[in-house]
């Protein structure tokens, strides 16, 4: 598959060898070989692209939409439910239609691919320094810690996602900072699974022997010398965790047990359209959907390739 | 072997008492049920015989220990919505959770394997391709999306099928389900088809790669130069080769399936467990929500010990490892 991507890299050598040979012996970064071998795969290339894309119109939402929509001055109850390239009143158009509340449905999308991401993120970024501080406590001091934790983490992990979920949203509650602590709970078990794994393989290592000769204290080995080898398969989890976080939130918020009406994230924009699905108003559920289905293949795509380049086994 | 199966219980008790205190006392934290029950401009008089009523004035730990005594004698609570025991309320529903739950495991056999099979047998083939993107997106779309999807072309578009509800059930050998009707079918084979999805993806996968190894085997190589047919050298030798692992990965997503019908189940409006604890969580209906997990607990220990039990009496390695951890 790489054959194509392989000629077209090897282009430019052709037409000047000699100077962009030099070039790459003097300039090749680490990241620049990281990024070389990333773009190998057109697909993860495109899923980047896309992922770029889905961001960037997140972080601008409130600069690109036509209309804020949540701001009822800008919202008019009287174009509700219009069909993808319908006309407002005022004569705006509105190219992917309009909710139940009038609301224009791209800009709802992108005010809600905010939240999703921000939620999603944010939750994933909480669960990456609680599980890996966890796993790396456990790798190094062996014994019973590591065998409680190892326990609490196995225990965890033998129900599925879903469920755990369900359980932490009906003990803890409806609200954003419920949610997020128990995307945290269901989440940290597989980085603290991840960063042990490879601790272990670490601290055998004849560098962290050589730490501890040295006399460094047991966190500075920890956190500066072991953490940094075990960071490729803690990237690589923390982009596929990310995606399910982002699905999860979704999931609970459809089901009206996760985030409130007043932070709608394209679970929610989903879960208005539910009504009006079976009397044919497809639009209002179908693009949050879409959207949400881009993001989640787009960061799953960009995590699949990056396992493989940070792979040192599959490293040619 | 009694040893490890003696181990093995206590680990699940302990499992399950501490999820019942973390459920429990998790739940007593959340909300307050009387401000739902007790209309705002009832006397104090009226309000204090409700709590009294419902047992809400004693300290937690005694509402605990109460709640354990009345567990192990099959009472989990009076359910604050409907006034009659969380148990009976649960277990009514059981039946249609479980007949959608096996519904989702034969379709995932039923079309994962032979998809699985073409696609192994045949790598290169556009078709298999084909197949192995589908399963991308099967693993990848959230499933209550697909759901409203699938109601959206089915039912709305195409009218082929009905979108919500069980449909008329018929009674056989003591149950009562919707298979046991020719329309039952109907209205079970979209929320079946919903919650399998991922089964089916993860079945292919599993056959797919089954089919692919076990084809360089000399079994297999072996029949063929017995000169077998190709149809009885794949259905006989190499399919049950390749079941082990499928039969064994479908026996633990089960529990996989049961938690997930709780999403299908509020999308098609099915009658059943996962539904009835989405509408006690947002009606903070406490009893029913922590026999629910209670049950569930109950059931996912059950089969993580199946499982590890079977596993012991198929590898002794297991057994071994477990006891030198």
């Amino acid at each position: 598959m790489s054959t194509t991507v392989d000629t077209d890299r090897s282009a430019p050598v052709a037409a000047e060898p000699t100077t962009r040979a030099v070039k790459r012996v003097r300039v090749e970064t680490p990241f620049q070989r990281f990024a070389s071998e990333f773009m190998e795969s057109p697909i993860a290339t495109a899923a980047l692209v896309v992922l770029t894309i889905i961001v960037a119109l997140a972080l601008l939402a409130p600069i690109i939409t036509p209309q804020n929509p949540y701001d009822l001055g800008q919202v008019d109850v009287l174009d509700a439910r219009l069909p993808p390239g319908g006309e407002s009143m005022t004569g705006t158009t509105f190219w992917l239609g309009t909710d139940g509340a009038g609301r224009d449905l791209f800009s709802a999308i992108l005010y809600g691919l905010r939240i999703s991401l921000a939620v999603g993120i944010f939750s994933g970024f909480l669960a990456l320094v609680i599980g890996a501080a966890v796993g790396l406590i456990a790798a190094y001091a062996g014994g019973r810690i590591e065998t409680i934790f190892m326990r609490v983490v196995d225990l965890q992990l033998s129900f599925p996602a879903v469920l755990i979920a369900l359980m932490l949203v009906a003990v803890l509650g409806k609200g954003v900072d419920k949610i997020i602590i128990a995307l945290v709970i269901v989440q940290w078990a597989y980085y603290a699974r991840t960063v042990r794994g490879s601790a272990l393989v670490e601290r055998q290592k004849e560098y962290v022997e050589a730490a501890r000769c040295l006399g460094l204290s047991h966190s500075r080995i920890l956190f500066r010398h072991i953490l940094p080898n075990c960071m490729p398969p803690l990237i690589v989890v923390a982009t596929v965790q990310t995606a399910s976080a982002i699905a999860l939130e979704a999931t609970l918020s459809f089901l009206g047990v996760g985030l409130p009406q007043t932070e709608p994230s394209l679970g929610l924009l989903i879960a208005n359209g539910h009504e009006y699905l079976l009397s044919g108003k497809y639009w209002i559920s179908t693009f949050p959907g879409i959207a949400l289905l881009l993001t989640i293949m787009s960061i799953n795509l960009v995590g699949d390739q990056l396992r493989d380049v940070l792979n040192p086994r599959l490293r040619r | 072997m009694t040893a490890f199966l003696i181990r093995r219980l206590m680990q699940s008790a302990i499992v399950v008492l501490i999820m019942s205190v973390v459920v429990f006392f998790g739940v007593n934290i959340v909300g307050d049920p009387v401000d739902m029950l007790i209309s705002p401009d009832a006397t104090q008089e009226e309000i204090e015989a409700v709590i009294r009523s419902f047992g809400l004035d004693r300290p937690v730990w005694e509402q605990y220990w109460r709640f354990i005594v009345g567990a192990v004698n099959g009472d989990l609570g009076r359910s604050f919505i409907f006034g009659t025991p969380a148990l009976p309320l649960i277990l009514d529903r059981m039946p249609a959770t479980m007949e959608l739950a096996f519904s989702a495991l034969l379709l995932s056999i039923v079309l994962g394997i032979p998809l699985g099979l073409w696609a192994g047998l045949k790598p290169e083939a556009f078709s298999s391709k084909a197949i192995m993107a589908g399963s991308i997106f099967g693993f990848s779309l959230p499933t209550f999306w697909v759901g409203l999807m699938l109601i959206m072309i089915f039912a709305v578009m195409l009218g082929w099928l009905p979108s919500t509800g069980r449909g008329p059930t018929a009674e056989f050998l003591g149950i009562e389900s919707s298979l046991f009707t020719v329309e039952g079918w109907r209205y079970v084979f979209l929320p079946a088809l919903n919650l399998a999805l991922l089964k089916i993806s993860l079945v292919i996968r599993l056959t797919r790669a089954g089919t692919r190894e076990a084809l360089h085997m000399d079994y297999i190589k072996f029949a063929r130069a017995k000169g077998l047919s190709q149809r009885r050298v794949i259905g006989l030798h190499l399919l049950k080769n390749i079941m082990i692992p499928v039969v064994t990965v479908l026996g633990l997503e089960f529990g996989s399936l049961i938690a997930f019908s709780v999403v299908t189940e509020t999308i098609f409006a099915w009658p059943g467990m996962g539904k009835l604890l989405i509408d006690s969580i947002q009606q903070l209906d406490r009893p029913v929500i922590v026999a629910y997990l209670i049950i569930i607990v109950l059931f996912f220990v059950f089969i993580n010990l199946v499982v590890d039990v079977l596993y012991s009496i198929l590898d002794p390695r297991v057994r071994l490892g477990g006891s030198s951890r």
